[in-house]
Formats: C-alpha cells, sequence, structure tokens
C-alpha cells in the first residue's frame, strides 16, 4: 500500500541507474542507519559490546569474502588468515608510531591484508574450483604458523598475545581498557558504514563487472578484453583489505585483545557460512549472514533453558552448547534447502511481494 | 650461501650419514600417507558419485569411532559394536540422502558442500550429547589389532616399526583393493561408475540416483569406520580428530578428486613429503611446519597440474 514505485519517473541516465531507484528504499535506508547510530545512545553495554560490535564486525568480513566467492566466484577458506594479517599489521603500525591517531592506522592495516591476500591469490589464474580453496588454506595455516612463531610480530611480548593500547580521539578512549561500548560502538559502525558504501560503489561499477563477468566465466570475459589475472588479484587484495580492516577491528575494539588462535581455521569456516547463507553476491546479505549465524547462536543460548524447563528437562550448560550447535547446523541445512540462494533472495521476493499487496499480484 | 648450503645440502648430508634415520622417517611418512589415503578415500567415493565435496567425512570418521567404543563400554561385544557401528553408518547414509541431497538436487557445487559443514555441526553436536566430549581409548586389544613394536638392526642404527602400523597398511591396503574390485566387478560397481560418468546418461538407462547415493555414501561411512579405528588406535578418539579431514584435503587436491589410485599416492606423497620436511628442514624454520607444508606441496604440484595428478582433464568451452 505504502510501498509503491507509482509515481516515481525517471528522467534522466543518473536516476535510472540509481542504486535505490525506489524513494522508499531510500528513506528506510536513511532510517536504518540513523536507528544504528541512535541505538549507541539507547541501547545497554550488552547489547552494544556482546551483540552489536562483533556483529558489524563480522559483517564487514563477509563483504569482503562476498567480494571474494560471491562477485568473483573465487572460493577462499583463508579469510581468517587475512583478517589476522590486519589485525598484526595494526598492532605494529600504532606500537610503532604512537603519535599518529589510530584511525589512519586501522585504515592502513588493510593494505599490508591486501598485499598478502595478492600474493596467496597468485595461484588462482591456474588453479579454480575447490583446487583453489587449497591454495587459499595453505595460506590460512602458513600465516597462522607465521603469527606463533615470529614473536617481533608482537613485540617481543611474553604473552604472544595482542592486547589493544589506550587510545584517544579529542580527548576521548576510544581503544584500551577506558573506552566505553559506545564509543567504540559508534567508531565500528562509521567504518563499517563508510567501507560498505565504497564496496556498494565498487560492485556497482565497472570494476564489479568485471568481477561478475570473471565469475560467470572467465574464459569468456578474458575474451572480452577483461585481463583475468588483474582483476582476480584486485579482487583478492580488495577483499583481503576488508578483511584486514575487519580484523584489526575483531581485536582492538571487540575483544581489546587475542591471541594467533583467534584467526584460525574455524574463523575463516565461520565467515563463508555468513556469506552463504546471507546470500553470494549481494552486500545486504553479507549483514543478513552475518546476524544470522552470529546472533542465532546467542539467542539460542539464552532461550533454549527456557524452553526446555517447562518439560520438566533441566538441562546443564555443555548441553545447552552441544544442542546449539545441532540447532546451528539443522538450521544451515534448512536454509539451504528452502533457499539456497540465501537470504538476500528471500529478501527481494519479500519486497517483490510487498509492491503488489495486498493483491497477489 | 650459507642459507643455501642449509638448505640444499646439509640436510641430504644427513640423510647419507645416518640412514637408518631416513629409513624411519620414511617408514612414518609412509603409514601415515596411507591413513590420508583412507580418509582421501571416503572423500572421493563421495565426490565421484554424486559430485558432492563431504566435509563432514572428517566428522563420520569421529562418530563411527565413538559409537564402536561407545557400545564397546556398554558391554557390547567387540564385533558385534563393529557391525553395529556400520549399521549406524547405513542409517546415516539413508537419513543423509533423505533429508540433505534429496532436496538439494541440481544444486551449485558450493551448497552442496555448506550442507555437508551443516552435517558437521549436526554430527559434532549429535556426537557430544551422546557420548560427551571427553577423548576416549580405541580398544585396540578388545578387536585383535597387534600391539608392540619390532626394532630391525640394520643400516648401522635400528628402525623401530610398530605392529600396529604394520597392521594398518594392511588393513588399508586390503579395504582399497576390495573397493577396486567393487567398482570394476560387480553390477553395483558399474553402475557407480555409470554415474560418475554422467548422471543424466546414468538415470537413462534406468540406474536410481538415490539408490547410488545411499551406497556410496555407505561405502564412505564404512571407509570412515576403518580410518577411525586406525587413527583411534593412533591417537585416541576425540572430536579434535576431525581435523585430520582438513589435512586429506591436499592429499585430494593432489591425487585429483575423482581418482581412488590418485587418493592413494597423493597420501603417500603427502604423508613422505610431510614427515621428511619436518625432520630435515622443519628445524631451518623452528619446526612445526608439519601445519602447512602439506598445502604447499599440494599448491606445488597444482601449479603444474591444475587437475591433480589422476584428475580428469579439464577442458573448458564457451
Amino acid at each position: 500500500m505504502f510501498y509503491r514505485e507509482a509515481g516515481q519517473f525517471k528522467t534522466n541516465y543518473v536516476s535510472d541507474s540509481a542504486i535505490f531507484p525506489l524513494r522508499q528504499d531510500r528513506i528506510g535506508l536513511g532510517l536504518i542507519i540513523v536507528a544504528a547510530f541512535a541505538l549507541a545512545f539507547l541501547g545497554n553495554d550488552f547489547l552494544l559490546q556482546a551483540v552489536m560490535i562483533p556483529f558489524l564486525v563480522f559483517s564487514l568480513a563477509s563483504i569482503g569474502l562476498n567480494i571474494l566467492t560471491g562477485y568473483t566466484g573465487l572460493l577462499s577458506l583463508g579469510t581468517g588468515a587475512f583478517m589476522g594479517v590486519g589485525a598484526y599489521a595494526c598492532y605494529k603500525l600504532m606500537t610503532a608510531f604512537p603519535g599518529v591517531n589510530v584511525i589512519v592506522w586501522i585504515f592502513v592495516s588493510g593494505f599490508f591484508s591486501a598485499a598478502v591476500g595478492a600474493l596467496f591469490g597468485l595461484p588462482s589464474l591456474r588453479i579454480k574450483g575447490f583446487y583453489l580453496a587449497v591454495a587459499t588454506l595453505a595460506a590460512q595455516f602458513f600465516l597462522q604458523w607465521c603469527f606463533i612463531r615470529i614473536p617481533w610480530l608482537v613485540n617481543y611480548n611474553v604473552s604472544g598475545a595482542l592486547d589493544a593500547p589506550l587510545r584517544t580521539l579529542f580527548g576521548v578512549p576510544i581503544m584500551g581498557p577506558n573506552a566505553t561500548p559506545q564509543t567504540r560502538y559508534l567508531l565500528v559502525l562509521s567504518i563499517v558504514i563508510l567501507l560498505t558504501w565504497l564496496a556498494s560503489n565498487l560492485v556497482h561499477g565497472r570494476i564489479g563487472r568485471m568481477w561478475i563477468a570473471i565469475r560467470d566465466m572467465d574464459l569468456a570475459a578474458e575474451l572480452m578484453g577483461i585481463r583475468p589475472l588483474q582483476t582476480k588479484l584486485l579482487a583478492f587484495a580488495v577483499s583481503s583489505y576488508y578483511c584486514g580492516v575487519a580484523g584489526a577491528l575483531l581485536v582492538f575494539l571487540w575483544y581489546g585483545g587475542a591471541e594467533y588462535d583467534v584467526f584460525n581455521i574455524n574463523q575463516s569456516f565461520f565467515i563463508l557460512f555468513m556469506v552463504i547463507i546471507g546470500g553470494l553476491g549481494s552486500l545486504i546479505g553479507s549483514f543478513f549472514g552475518a546476524a544470522l549465524i552470529f546472533i542465532m547462536p546467542i539467542v539460542l543460548g539464552l532461550t533454549l533453558p527456557a524452553l526446555l524447563s517447562p518439560f520438566g528437562i533441566s538441562v546443564g550448560a555443555d548441553t545447552i552448547e552441544h544442542l546449539r550447535f545441532m540447532i546451528v547446523g539443522a538450521l544451515i541445512i534448512f536454509f539451504l534447502i528452502v533457499e539456497p540462494h540465501g537470504l538476500a533472495r528471500l529478501w527481494q521476493i519479500g519486497k517483490q511481494k510487498l509492491l503488489v499487496w495486498p493483491f497477489p499480484y | 650461501m650459507d642459507i643455501l648450503y642449509k638448505v640444499f645440502i646439509e640436510p641430504f648430508v644427513f640423510m647419507g650419514e645416518a640412514p637408518d634415520l631416513l629409513i624411519q622417517t620414511l617408514w612414518e611418512g609412509l603409514v601415515s600417507g596411507v591413513l590420508y589415503a583412507l580418509i582421501a578415500l571416503g572423500f572421493v567415493l563421495i565426490f565421484k558419485a554424486s559430485g558432492v565435496f563431504n566435509f563432514a567425512q572428517g566428522i563420520m570418521v569421529v562418530f563411527a569411532a565413538l559409537i564402536l567404543v561407545g557400545l564397546y563400554e556398554k558391554g557390547v561385544p567387540a564385533f558385534l559394536a563393529l557391525i553395529l557401528a556400520a549399521l549406524a553408518m547405513l542409517v546415516l547414509a539413508v537419513v543423509v540422502e533423505r533429508v540433505v541431497l534429496r532436496p538439494l538436487v541440481n544444486q551449485p557445487d558450493i551448497i552442496l558442500f555448506m550442507a555437508t559443514f551443516g552435517l558437521t555441526y549436526l554430527l559434532i553436536g549429535f556426537g557430544e550429547l551422546i557420548f560427551g566430549g571427553s577423548p576416549r581409548e580405541m580398544i585396540t586389544d578388545a578387536l585383535l589389532l597387534p600391539q608392540g613394536t619390532t626394532e630391525i638392526n640394520a643400516l648401522g642404527g635400528s628402525i623401530r616399526i610398530q605392529h600396529l602400523d604394520i597392521a594398518a597398511a594392511v588393513i588399508a591396503s586390503l579395504m582399497i583393493g576390495l573397493l577396486a574390485v567393487f567398482f570394476s566387478k560387480t553390477r553395483i560397481g558399474r553402475a557407480l561408475r555409470a554415474v560418475a560418468d554422467s548422471h543424466k546418461a546414468a538415470l537413462s538407462v534406468g540406474i536410481s540416483l538415490n539408490q547410488i547415493w545411499v551406497i556410496v555414501w555407505f561405502a564412505a561411512g564404512l571407509v570412515a569406520l576403518v580410518a577411525g579405528i586406525m587413527w583411534g588406535a593412533r591417537s585416541g578418539v576425540s572430536f579434535s580428530l576431525q581435523i585430520i579431514a582438513l589435512k586429506a584435503l591436499p592429499v585430494l587436491i593432489l591425487g585429483g578428486f575423482t581418482s581412488i589410485p590418485g587418493a592413494i599416492i597423493g597420501g603417500l606423497i603427502i604423508g613422505v613429503g610431510e614427515k621428511l620436511g619436518e625432520f630435515y628442514w622443519g628445524p631451518l624454520v623452528g619446526g612445526g611446519i608439519e601445519t602447512w607444508l602439506a598445502y604447499v606441496i599440494a599448491l606445488l604440484f597444482l601449479l603444474y597440474r591444475p587437475q591433480g595428478l589422476f584428475g580428469e582433464k579439464i577442458i573448458e568451452r564457451i
């Protein structure tokens, strides 16, 4: 009823190729962004620290992997390691140059990750599909080994862990033990919105079309004049940049400190889940996937005891954990069967239906 | 120059000086290679027949071994427990085919791959719920597996060979031989090969795809059971064992996804390469390179042959 395209005329090419051609979509997006910022002042610390910050960080990493796997069609299982490169680079940079604002280093650390990503992307010209997954697995295990074995990366500290030093912006602590979840949330939110906007422009532009052409058929794309090596490496670099920034955010703005173990293979799989459940080749899908995969286990952990207690079943914490595993696994299969193209497709279908609602067509 | 000497000369000099250590390392590499090959075999079986890259193979290994040990601890005789565990794998195969594969027919590979991920989570949760998360001992005695070691004095030193390793190698070879006969001589085996060649053509001559999938998942389950017994005997039965599924990946890639001999030779190359690399070159960089060396070996082979050593030639058309 209220969601109609009637009366909105496109009178020039710019408005015709707009990403959000509907006025209602633009208003909706604006409302969501305003609500996200308002949440910093309305939500409590638990919501911000344990739900929203990690959700945004994982969304960013999912966008990174989605650029590689969803848009360019290159399967990567090394996301965790690329996130790690970003985190370690950020740590080295901000301890070596404490005078420069840390936000600059968060963005710069992504470039180190991008360089490493492009290096490990080199075999992608020759190796395809699941075979490429092994090349990225080599990256995953090799880089993780580096994180353990090279003490220079953590400035030779004895614990071998990364920790977030105190850093301020305009006198307000934004990193380290004194930073409130509120300020960290606002910082993460701003970075994620900025990078998502950039990604959206990238994938809708010439570069994005090159990636999509490579994904759909790299041989045909090559014949059309798209250089496969450069395009694939660019995808690896951009993807790793996003993952690297996400890794830096993960360690320094969410955990506040971490060991190499955070960037293990499970982290890579975790992000891959989000991308596939959310929808390959969709930015909004990355957010949906992160929300589902990250928030669902939290919700299950909170609600399962309450759900089971009326039946006289009182369960221990470990049983809850096992049930959670089972339910997450079952739901992944369920979602894949119901909608193999991910939540983003469901969102599309929902919007289509809403356009004609309350009539069937 | 010094570094070149250390990388290219010194390890070989050391090999020549202590041939017994070299033989020992080679033997250990071969044994772990056979065990890798066993796991890779489960992957290949399923990939050939259904085109599914079954990530759940690792957890199937753990699951089968846990059922076996769990039943034995409940007082079931060992060999009855073995049969029951095999039956459980049959049930698993039927359920997977019904619930996961059938609704996902004709979906892209990556979706099926993800579905087996979901299956992995499900089985981890289910297994831990029933058997608990604590590691267990494999019942080597009750299954009449030999134990102890033999020392052979030769080449100016002694070589230690575990009897269990010999048994593992023999059983794995038997298993592989049986599968080869099964594939080439029986009616079902021919049907399996037909399905591997082309789903559509196999359907058109009246082969039931669903049946074939149940059979290959069951066969992969049996391979998983054997792998579970062997790995369990070496390193105990626990959920951390499912990580070996990741170790099987480079083996698989090296041999090619669709080739059973490839899985075996790939397993041996990876096993030997890993052990030699760790023993002779590992100390140069501080050790622990076993975690990634296998992938790098596979990567080097792949750059030369992108479809694996024995994989079908990839022909691309527009």
